[in-house]
This record gives C-alpha cells, structure tokens and sequence, in this order.
C-alpha cells in the first residue's frame, strides 16, 4: 500500500478548499432554482445529480478520498455499492408488485 | 495525561512520536489503519440512513401528491440557510485540519471553534422550524399527541401526509442527533488542541471527526433536495 502515496503528508491548498465551498454554494443556488421550474419527473433527477455531484466534491477533496489508500477507497465504494442493491432490489419488488403492500398509519 | 504531549508515555525509551500507538510501525501506518476503520463505521451509517431514504422512495411513490402537500410546508429559505451554514461547517473543519498541516496551533482551535459554531446554528434554526411545525400541528401520530398538539392537516388526505411529516422527522432528528454527537467530539478536540495534542506529524483525530462530520453534511445534501424543494414547482 505504500508504493505509490504518501497519502498523510499531502497538503490541500486553502485555495483548493475555497473553490470547493463555492461550487458547493452555487450547486444549492442551482438546485433551488431548477425547483421553481416544472420539469415532471425530470425534476427529481436534475436534483438528484446535483446532490450526487455535491456529494462526489465532499467526499474527493474534504473527506480527502482522492489521496486515500486504494483499500480505503474499496471500502468507501462497496458501501455505496451495498446501498444501491438494497434501492434496486427493493424497489424492483415494489414497482413490479405495486406498492399497496405498505403499511399505512391508522390501518 | 498529566505528562506533556512531548513525553514518551511508553516507558520504552524509544524516540518516536508520543501519539504512536504501539502496535503500529509508524504514524502513517496508524493513520490509514484508522481512516480504514472510521470508513467501516461510515459504511453501517449509510445502510443506516439509507434505509430511511429507502422507505421515502416506497411511500413518496405511493402518495405523490401528498408528499408535495407535506413538502410546500417547510420553510424552504430556513431549509436552505442550513444547508450553506452545513457546508460553511465543512469547509472550516478542513481548514482545521489544514491549520495542523502547516503548523498554526492557534488556528487549529479557531476553525474548530467555528465549526462547533456554525454546527450549533444549525441546531437552533432547526430547533425553530420544529417549534413552528408544533404550533402548525404537523407533528405526527402518536408523538403529535404527547407534545399535546394532535395532527391536523386541511387537505383531501391528511393521512398520508402524516406519513410525510413521519419521514420528515425521523429523517431530519436523526441527522440533528448526528450533528449533537458531532459537536461534542469536536468539543473534546478543541481541548486538546487548546493543550497543543496536534500539530504537523499527528493530526489523526481532527480527520477522523472531519470524515464523520462530512458524512453529515452528505446526509443533509440529500435532505435539503427532498424534503424542502419538492413541491417548489407547484404554490
């Protein structure tokens, strides 16, 4: 693991953290906005890429993954491999079986 | 420890850092040992929470129109104030870390404090948009009743928005409980780097809490879009 990095020594410019924040600022502006618009179902994905790119800037350069170990950066993406097969599964289920079998409250 | 942060509390006479845990070979070793470990951690809190999201998108899919209902209820400008005072927090968490990188002590405590600051601001707006939602009497079930304020909703099915409301509490109490816990270990962190613990070669702690703080506001990236903006299209 340690041919290549020297992952802990590796300073982020303050710069590199500035310009994060901001995108991460403007993405909020732009989610708002895209809000107010009547997109029908595409509504829901242009928000849904946002915060995916909102998430992809956190995690890349303040949780610092872009220089993390390899094993660290498996570890990262089988969670979130694991949770995309709890939503796929799942929701395959329910749109092939429609979705009365909820419990609803006060029923 | 009573002994200053430069003495070898081993007792082995060995010239390493004082942090140096003795089953590593070296700081660098330690430190991936622990991002490995807080990311296992991370992992169980994004089943965790995607477990809520998941039973969003089952219920939002059964009841549309009443999740917009419930949705154009939230104060969208609060909801959106929070989100820039979540990622201001982040951004002052890494600089807290980049403080320690470059060896500016005082600046590790500053940023940290900022971070705990903005954090607690969070928790009042918060704090605001539940009492409001008390006095609205959208707090549901059985919880609406204990807090002496039973569910009340004028629309064709108040029902299913109650289950909005559900979510919208667990959900956002939930993350509120993580940004609670977040605080306090920041809290000790200050101390400690008040006692000047962390510097260039050992700042192990600051990125840990920084990965669990971060994950918050990931949570809370989701949230915002979910929650607040959903039936902005339609007043």
């Amino acid at each position: 693991m340690a041919d290549h990095t020297h992952s802990s020594h590796h300073i982020t410019s303050r710069k590199t953290y500035f310009f994060v924040f901001a995108a991460l600022m403007v993405l909020t502006v732009l989610t708002w906005l895209v809000a107010q618009v009547d997109l029908g179902w595409a509504n829901d994905l242009v928000a849904l890429t946002i915060a995916f790119t909102k998430m992809m800037l956190v995690l890349l350069f303040f949780m610092h993954v872009r220089h993390s170990t390899r094993m660290t950066i498996l570890t990262a993406a089988a969670g979130f491999f694991w949770l995309a097969i709890m939503l796929f599964y799942t929701l395959t289920d329910y749109f092939t079986r429609g979705a009365s079998v909820l419990p609803v409250l006060g029923k | 420890m009573a002994s200053s942060p430069l003495t070898d509390t081993h007792g082995h006479g060995a010239h390493h850092h004082p942090a140096l845990a003795h089953q590593f070979d070296s700081l660098d070793q330690q430190k991936e040992s622990s991002t490995l470990g807080m990311w296992l951690f991370l992992v169980t809190e994004i089943m965790f929470f995607g477990g809520l999201f998941l039973a969003y998108v089952l219920y939002r899919g059964r009841y549309p129109e009443a999740f917009l209902q419930g949705s154009n209820t939230l104060n969208v400008w609060l909801g959106g104030l929070n989100t820039a005072v979540l990622i201001g927090s982040s951004w002052t968490m890494v600089l807290a870390i980049w403080a320690a990188q470059v060896n500016w002590r005082k600046g590790i405590v500053i940023f940290l404090i900022l971070t705990m600051a903005l954090g607690s601001t969070f928790l009042v707006v918060k704090a605001f948009e539940y009492h409001h939602k008390w006095e609205e009497h959208h707090i549901p079930g059985k919880l609406g009743m204990f807090f002496n304020s039973p569910f009340q909703f004028a629309g064709d099915e108040p029902q299913h928005v109650e289950i909005f409301f559900s979510l919208y509490f667990i959900m956002t109490g939930l993350h509120a409980t993580h940004m609670v816990i977040g605080i306090g270990v920041l809290l000790v962190l200050t101390i400690l780097a008040w006692k000047g613990h962390y510097g260039p070669e050992y700042y192990n702690p600051l990125e840990m809490a920084g990965l669990y703080w971060h994950f918050v506001d990931i949570v809370w990236i989701f949230l915002f879009p979910l929650l607040y903006l959903l039936g902005a299209h339609v007043h």
